[in-house]
């Protein structure tokens, strides 16, 4: 089958969706791959590259008109008028933003695959365009905001003077963030971020960032691998974190994306107001809206108190060879599961829950929406284990007892009431002995419960005392059951100290 | 003021000094002053008491009365002095029995003081007499439980016989059975007091005791000698009762309800319900079907091991009983010190019950020289294992199962455990594969961070301080 390689008509689109590396491996699937004449010019690709890879250059018709299309970004109307009938179109369609095009594809008897789509599991990593287009983002943002700061990342102290490292603040540690936050940490900067999703602290950690957890009971785990709204108390909490950080640190990016939704607002005008003169903000979801206030899509900005807003939406073009690598790459893979029998011949198993996922139109029938998959993104533990120890106890509530103590109360008050008077003051001694003995105890050390009861157990030696008060009354079975008594709880009195002693001389602290 | 008020005196002030002392031990600052307090305690209770005694005795009275205490002091010292560290548990559980024997002389001699007598007297009163009988049978009930029960505590901890519980038939009907027969024996005595129901109730109370304690198993020990501590208490109020003694009754009474909250604690820190350790038979179910593969384990030499401490930042190292049998705690604490002088952060976790005693580990550790406020409590410290480089676990097995969060059908499952497997790297110095006590494969040797590190805890501690 033939590939057609198409070149990107949208404005400043700088990718192209197969690059001469690329090309080769295609054929070695067993297709044959057609590049239109100057697809990557803008990545830097001469036609000449391709052909030396094994590809034929040809026209937009020509392009357009093989049996497996690829783009970068949706085509146009007229474009689709181009595919032939059975055609396959690959690209990012962003089927979920753009149910208009989802007809349009669907009133074609082609078969359409969204590479935006591909569901979060392990397995479809190799063909996850969005998160090779965050990683590639969020690199290219630190590298615009170190570009339009005034300053170094990285602390010197030098014979001019001492610089101190910037603080940067990455707000979602998602693909982005994350490639942010190492960016930026390699860059020498101090990096703090922020994420609804406490299980990637460690993901941070371990990037060199520091984790601020939102404190907050609402804790998100996520059962798509995306974000989700979170709940106004969270909302507020955030912001509250958000309005301290603003005016200590030097660089925010901001990276919160929540899919088919418009981008949530996480910086304020009044925030970004409070940061210091030559503070530089990246908003990397100036397209779905910004999360900062004031972000204008595509530009940048200076506020009044001279901080920079980027609202760059090109970030991942920005890097336009990088970007085609990894965009051709995960074309590749998707082709070698396409390709079973690597034989150049494309076959979609819609039992496939990642083909499924990325099926917009098949033979000309919507296919979209797929059915939810379950991802698992959070780690091993389990959703369900992870979240019932860390909750607070319950406070018990102190009304539920109140039965038991009344009925404990009236029983004792029958016995006691029904006693003869000797037996009274032993009662009421018992009873505020047990009390005493559990209040004392409520708080002991754990690292003292030996010694505790070697003293408990040297005291209850006191035992002896009834056998003292027994022995020697001329009654010689009486005076020798009291003797062993008193032998084995001597011993116990006398070595219940003595070990209890040994113990506590040997607790040290350093 | 009369020797009889002089006396009661005193046993208010030593009841009043075994307040203290026990509050004291609650906190190390105050430990050593509690310990004293007890003592002082003690000291003035057992002067009032033989003061009190002499007065009416005979000549050979008193000097049996000074024989029998000097005899148990110095086997009591010797005992005291000699016992490893490593032997506590026995020990304690030993004296636990003591209590318990006395306990019952205590009751039988009051058989022969006031029953055996016949007839009615004048300082029992009306239906006063009924309740002597019942506090003398309540008496050498709870005696002989303690007694027995902690005699196959002792054997069990020593290794004198196998400390898997031992399940006969219908074993709760077993149980229920006993304390039926106590009852009705109780009512028979009341109203006819003999010897014959005496022996009886005494040989019930025996084997109740052996049985109570054979059916748990070895893993429970720390709650068992916590729960036997109690009793022992239970049984000297029992006796305080018998003897219209108020010290002992509070003394009892005090141990009793302390040892029963230590149980309670003990039990929260395994997940389990306190009747359910109690009624025993705990640790053999779930142990054959947990035939599930897990896949290869992989492992690492002292060497290696020492290569990873070497280049970490933080350490925890969480000791279980393998390190108590092992002997360990000297190395352990030698690698401590070195890996602390190499300014590496050094913390050990101790999980409640580990060991076979309330708060073991710790005294191992103290006995050894490490700092004690470096050794820190499961719940301090399970925050902490992502943040850590290597964590050690020598000896332990059960109490660092991830299988007790991860799977909910595993027989351990909701026990809280230490969340060792956070940490980046995980070291395990067992002796082989075989399973921890309560019969459960764990997932932990099989996780891609986790090496095991097998042979004896002691000899391998030793070969790292050698490649340090």
């Amino acid at each position: 089958m033939l590939i057609g390689v198409t070149r990107e008509a949208t404005s400043g689109e700088t990718r192209v969706s197969a690059t001469p590396e690329t090309v080769g491996r295609l054929t070695a699937l067993g297709y044959d791959v057609l590049v239109e004449s100057g697809a990557g010019t803008a990545a830097d690709f001469a036609d000449d590259a391709y052909v030396a890879a094994g590809a034929a250059v040809g026209t937009t018709d020509q392009a357009w008109g093989a049996d497996v299309v690829f783009t970068v970004n949706a085509p146009t109307g007229e474009q689709l008028d181009a595919l032939k009938a059975g055609a396959t179109l690959v690209g990012l369609l962003s089927p979920g933003l753009r149910p208009d095009l989802v007809e349009q594809l669907a009133s074609r008897p082609i078969t359409a695959l969204a590479m935006d789509a591909v569901p979060r599991i392990s397995r479809a990593q190799s063909l996850d365009v969005l998160s090779s287009m965050a990683n590639i983002a969020g690199y290219r943002a630190v590298i615009e905001a170190a570009h339009a700061f005034g300053r170094f990342f990285t602390g010197q102290v030098t014979a001019a003077g001492k610089v101190p490292p910037a603080t940067v603040l990455v707000a979602g540690a998602g693909v982005a963030g994350l490639a942010a936050i190492g960016c930026a940490q390699s860059l020498g900067a101090i990096v703090l971020a922020t994420d609804p999703r406490p299980e990637v602290a460690d993901q941070v950690r371990s990037l060199g960032g520091e984790y601020l957890p939102v404190e907050s009971a609402d804790v998100e785990v996520s059962a798509t691998g995306y974000a989700k709204e979170m709940s106004e108390d969270y909302n507020a909490r955030a912001a509250a974190l958000y309005a301290r950080q603003c005016p200590k640190v030097d660089i925010i990016v901001t990276t919160a994306l929540i899919p088919g939704r418009p981008a949530p607002r996480l910086i304020t005008a009044e925030m970004v107001a409070s940061m210091r003169p030559g503070s530089v903000i990246v908003d990397m979801a100036a397209q779905q809206g910004g999360n900062v206030e004031g972000t204008v899509p595509g530009e940048v900005i200076a506020t009044g108190n001279q901080v920079t807003i980027i609202g760059y939406t090109d970030l991942a073009g920005r890097l336009p060879a990088q970007a085609s690598q990894l965009y051709g790459t995960n074309l590749v893979n998707l082709m070698k599961l396409l390709t079973p029998g690597k034989d150049g011949q494309l076959v979609l198993d819609l039992d496939d829950v990642v083909q499924r996922g990325i099926a917009v139109v098949h033979d000309g029938e919507k296919t979209w929406p797929p059915p939810p998959v379950q991802v698992s993104v959070a780690p091993a533990a389990g959703p369900p284990v992870k979240v019932e120890p860390k909750q607070p106890p319950k406070p018990k509530r102190p009304e539920r007892l109140f039965p038991v103590v009344a009925l404990g109360a009236v029983l004792l008050f029958l016995i006691t009431a029904f006693s003869p008077n000797e037996l009274l003051t032993h009662f009421f001694v018992f009873a505020l002995a047990i009390v005493i003995g559990y209040y004392v105890i409520g708080h002991v050390h754990h690292a003292l419960h030996t010694p505790l009861l070697s003293v408990t157990n040297a005291i209850s030696g006191i035992i002896v005392v009834g056998a003292l008060l027994q022995i020697g009354h001329h009654d010689t079975t009486i005076s020798v059951l009291s003797f062993v008594a008193i032998l084995v709880a001597s011993i116990n009195v006398f070595g219940g100290f003595t070990v209890t002693r040994r113990m506590l001389r040997m607790f040290t602290r350093s | 003021m009369t020797a009889t008020t002089a006396a009661q005196a005193a046993y208010i002030v030593a009841a009043l000094l075994f307040i203290f002392s026990l509050a004291g031990l609650s906190k190390h600052e105050t430990a050593k002053a509690g310990v004293v307090y007890g003592i002082g305690g003690m000291v003035i209770a057992l002067g009032a008491t033989i003061g009190l005694a002499t007065q009416s005795i005979v000549a050979t009275g008193i000097a049996l009365l000074f024989g029998a205490m000097a005899i148990g002091a110095i086997v009591g010292a010797i005992m005291a002095v000699r016992v490893e560290m490593t032997g506590m548990p026995e020990l304690i559980a030993m004296l636990h029995s003591f209590v318990g024997l006395a306990a019952v002389l205590v009751g039988w001699s009051g058989y022969y003081e006031v029953e055996a007598k016949g007839g009615h007297p004048a300082e029992y009163a009306g239906g006063l007499l009924r309740i002597h009988h019942a506090e003398l049978f309540i008496g050498v009930f709870i005696g002989a439980v303690t007694f027995t029960g902690s005699i196959v505590a002792y054997l069990k901890l020593s290794a004198k016989i196998k400390s898997n519980p031992m399940m006969l038939p219908a074993h709760n009907w077993l149980n229920l059975g006993a304390l039926v027969a106590f009852v009705g024996l109780t009512v028979a005595f009341v109203v006819k007091p003999n010897l014959a129901l005496l022996i009886a109730v005494t040989a019930v109370a025996l084997a109740l005791g052996w049985h109570l304690v054979a059916s748990i198993g070895g893993g429970d020990m720390p709650v068992v000698i916590s729960m036997l501590n109690s009793y022992s208490g239970w049984a000297a109020a029992a006796s305080g009762f018998l003897l219209n003694n108020d010290l002992l009754i509070v003394t009892g009474a005090l141990v009793g309800s302390s040892g029963a909250y230590l149980s309670y604690i003990m039990c929260k820190g395994m997940n389990r319900s306190f009747i359910s350790v109690i009624a025993g038979g705990f640790g053999n179910e779930g142990a054959i079907s947990q035939d599930k593969e897990y896949g290869e384990h992989r492992e690492i030499t002292a060497t290696e091991c020492a290569e990873l401490l070497r280049d970490a930042a933080s350490v925890i190292i969480t000791p279980g009983y393998g390190m108590a049998v092992a002997q360990a705690q000297y190395p352990v604490a030698e690698l401590t010190k070195r890996l602390r002088e190499r300014g590496i952060e050094v913390r050990f976790g101790i999980h409640p019950v580990a060991g076979r005693l309330p708060g073991h580990m710790n005294v191992l550790l103290a006995e050894a020289k490490v700092p004690y406020d470096i050794v820190l409590e499961m719940d301090e410290i399970n925050d902490d294992f992502p943040a850590t480089d290597v964590v050690l676990v020598i000896g332990a097995n059960d109490t660092v199962n991830p299988a007790a969060i991860e799977e909910p059908n595993s027989p351990i499952a909701g026990m809280p455990v230490l969340h060792v497997w956070e940490a980046k790297h995980v070291v395990i110095f067992k002796r082989s594969m075989a399973t921890g006590y309560a019969g459960v494969q764990n997932p932990l040797f099989f996780r891609e961070n986790s090496a095991m590190l097998f042979g004896d805890a002691k000899a391998r501690v030793e070969d790292i301080l050698t490649a340090l």
